[in-house]
């Protein structure tokens, strides 16, 4: 029982924008089975996500360039389906199954 | 009627303190009720048509005046729709001049008018498309000191720039004289646009739902390391275009019906003003057609409750920003560690040069981390390309596998104990790249020399060949 709960994962997407891509690859798109727990076993949320694709999906080495002290760096917006995460609680919004996880840097150049 | 001269830096006095301006104000939502001239008519027959405009749409746009920040990428497209749909005056700020790397997107500009301030190369263009708008040059820098005068004598700013200082200006004094501000930014193979502050609501209200500013939206900038700018990661010219010209359509909007005029002082709500905030963002890329998520539009807040600039217990004024407070530099830039290699570990371009024609510099392996695209237009003879992420993530393995140091290298260098040169673009990452190479033990404790060429290929044109194909 307990096992088939630390098994479970969840489908998301997961895209990035604004030139994160180049951290993932050079992958705008990724399609990712997010455990559906942590390692303490809460349900995963947006600061998890962020802790498994470190660790799971980012090919290049400057995690600084995506994680600054353990929250994500200034100047990348994060978008839950579509909508500012600022609206659907930030870091510990708990993502559900087939949800869209954006993440934007934002631009400056003109 | 156009005026050529450019206006003080100081702006000791107000050029649109006058009828025109007043005019302009006063006539508010109805937009006034006078003829069109013939001219118009014709001119803008064809937009006034559209079912929405008509005629006192148009003329709430004869009426309306608009700044544009920035004379490049986006500010050639967005002026050339703000000026061929008749706005009555518009402001022009640019400090720059017309470079020939500019007009493959800067279409307002010409091959003629390279070495001109962008500022009268612009109005020049705009002037043979449509003459009835008055054109206000501003050939010179937004600051702290000029911004509110400029912003001041405008009805609505379109923030065309391309540094977060400049944006974060730009936003500040426009909560604090009420302008509505579309705001848009572009690089290499992305571009975004937003709509703030319309219609703008006094600094410190926060008892209801009111439009953002742009501290709402992004309330940080990006560590100055993680910023590239269109010059150095390069921008492709349809993608910046686009989010110009969408500029323009969003002004245009915005000045025909009115959307920016403050609600009446009353209690009733302005509905149609209150639109949900929207971030559109325009992705592109070369090796697919347009697709489902080539544009998206992100929902955003409103205003900020805590927002430093327009939230309740901001402290921003105008005469705080005037007298330097908030440091917009230092705020956008965030120090972050710098490598600091010693003298003996670091070579001029024109001394690597010298000591490698006179045939006193030893065998060596020469590592360029630049991109391969600009390692394409040409490099130092023996140079061997192996672009500084590739270089890091290859490092990272290295460190993750626990293979041999030397796998980093370029093959056939895999066994050499030659000493190692690196050259980058302007002299960053190639230090990063000897402190990275000496962290992996292939300076051999020292026995092995690693260095680094000042400067990078940008001195190498400068101090040794000027003919240089340096992008």
């Amino acid at each position: 029982m307990s096992n088939a709960t630390e098994s479970a994962a969840i489908p998301i997407v997961v895209d990035f924008s604004g030139g994160l891509e180049m951290l993932f690859d050079d992958q705008r798109r990724h399609s990712v089975s997010l455990p559906a727990v942590d390692a303490g076993g809460k349900p995963a949320n947006i600061a998890f996500l962020i802790q498994y694709l470190c660790k799971n999906l980012m090919k290049d080495p400057r995690v600084d360039l995506f994680v600054l002290d353990d929250h994500l760096r200034p100047g990348i917006l994060v978008l839950i389906n579509d909508a500012d995460w600022e609206l659907e609680g930030e870091e510990a919004y708990k993502i559900q199954p087939h949800d869209n996880i954006l993440f934007v840097s934002t631009l400056h150049g003109g | 009627m156009v005026q050529r001269e450019a206006i003080d830096a100081d702006m000791t006095d107000k050029p649109f303190a006058n009828g025109q301006a007043t005019a302009a104000t006063n006539l508010g939502a109805d937009g006034g009720s006078r003829r069109l001239t013939d001219e118009e008519f014709e001119r803008y027959s064809r937009q006034m048509i559209v079912p929405g405009m008509g005629k006192e749409g148009q003329l709430r746009l004869i009426n309306s005046r608009v700044l544009i920040i920035g004379a490049g990428g986006l500010g050639c497209p967005a002026a050339q729709y703000i000026a061929g749909a008749g706005i009555g005056i518009i402001g022009i700020v640019d400090g720059d001049v017309v470079e020939a790397s500019n007009l493959h997107r800067q279409v307002g500009h010409s091959t003629s008018r390279i070495g001109v301030k962008k500022v009268n190369s612009l109005i020049t263009h705009l002037e043979d498309l449509n003459p009835l708008p008055t054109y206000v040059p501003y050939p010179f820098q937004l600051t702290p000191q000029n911004a509110a005068d400029i912003i001041s004598q405008y009805d609505l700013v379109m923030d065309c720039t391309d540094n977060p200082i400049t944006r974060y200006l730009i936003s500040d004094i426009c909560v604090l004289l009420r302008k509505p501000l579309v705001s848009a930014a572009a690089v290499q193979k992305s571009g975004q646009l937003t709509v703030l502050n319309c219609p703008p609501t006094p600094q410190g209200r926060v008892d209801g739902k009111y439009a953002p500013c742009y501290r709402c939206c992004f309330r940080k900038p990006p560590p100055p390391s993680s910023m590239v700018s269109c010059g150095e990661a390069g921008i492709m010219g349809p993608v910046v275009g686009m989010m110009g010209v969408a500029q323009a359509g969003e002004a245009i909007k915005i000045l025909a019906s009115a959307l920016h005029i403050p609600s009446p002082t009353t209690d009733s709500t302005p509905e149609r003003n209150l639109q949900q905030p929207t971030l559109l963002i325009y992705t592109y890329d070369l090796d697919s057609a347009v697709g489902p998520y080539s544009f998206r539009a992100l929902k955003m807040g409103g205003r900020k409750r805590n927002c430093f600039a327009c939230g309740e217990n901001s402290t921003l004024t105008l005469e705080g920003i005037k007298a330097g407070v908030p440091d917009y530099v230092q705020f956008c830039s965030v120090p972050t560690s710098k490598v600091d290699l010693p003298p003996e570990e670091r070579i001029t371009a024109a001394a690597y040069h010298t000591a490698k024609q006179s045939g006193e510099l030893p065998e060596h392996i020469l590592i360029d981390t630049r991109e391969k695209e600009h390692f394409s237009f040409g490099s130092i003879e023996g140079a061997v390309n192996t672009p500084f992420s590739k270089l890091l993530m290859k490092a990272a393995a290295i460190k993750r596998d626990g293979s041999p140091a030397s796998e980093i290298l370029p093959a056939d260098a895999k066994d050499s104990d030659a000493p190692i040169f690196v050259v980058c673009r302007t002299g960053l990452d190639s230090q990063e790249t000897v402190e990275k190479l000496k962290e992996l033990g292939l300076d051999n404790g020292g026995e092995r020399r690693i260095v680094d060429i000042m400067g990078g290929m940008k001195a190498w044109k400068e101090e040794v060949d000027p003919t240089f194909p340096y992008i």
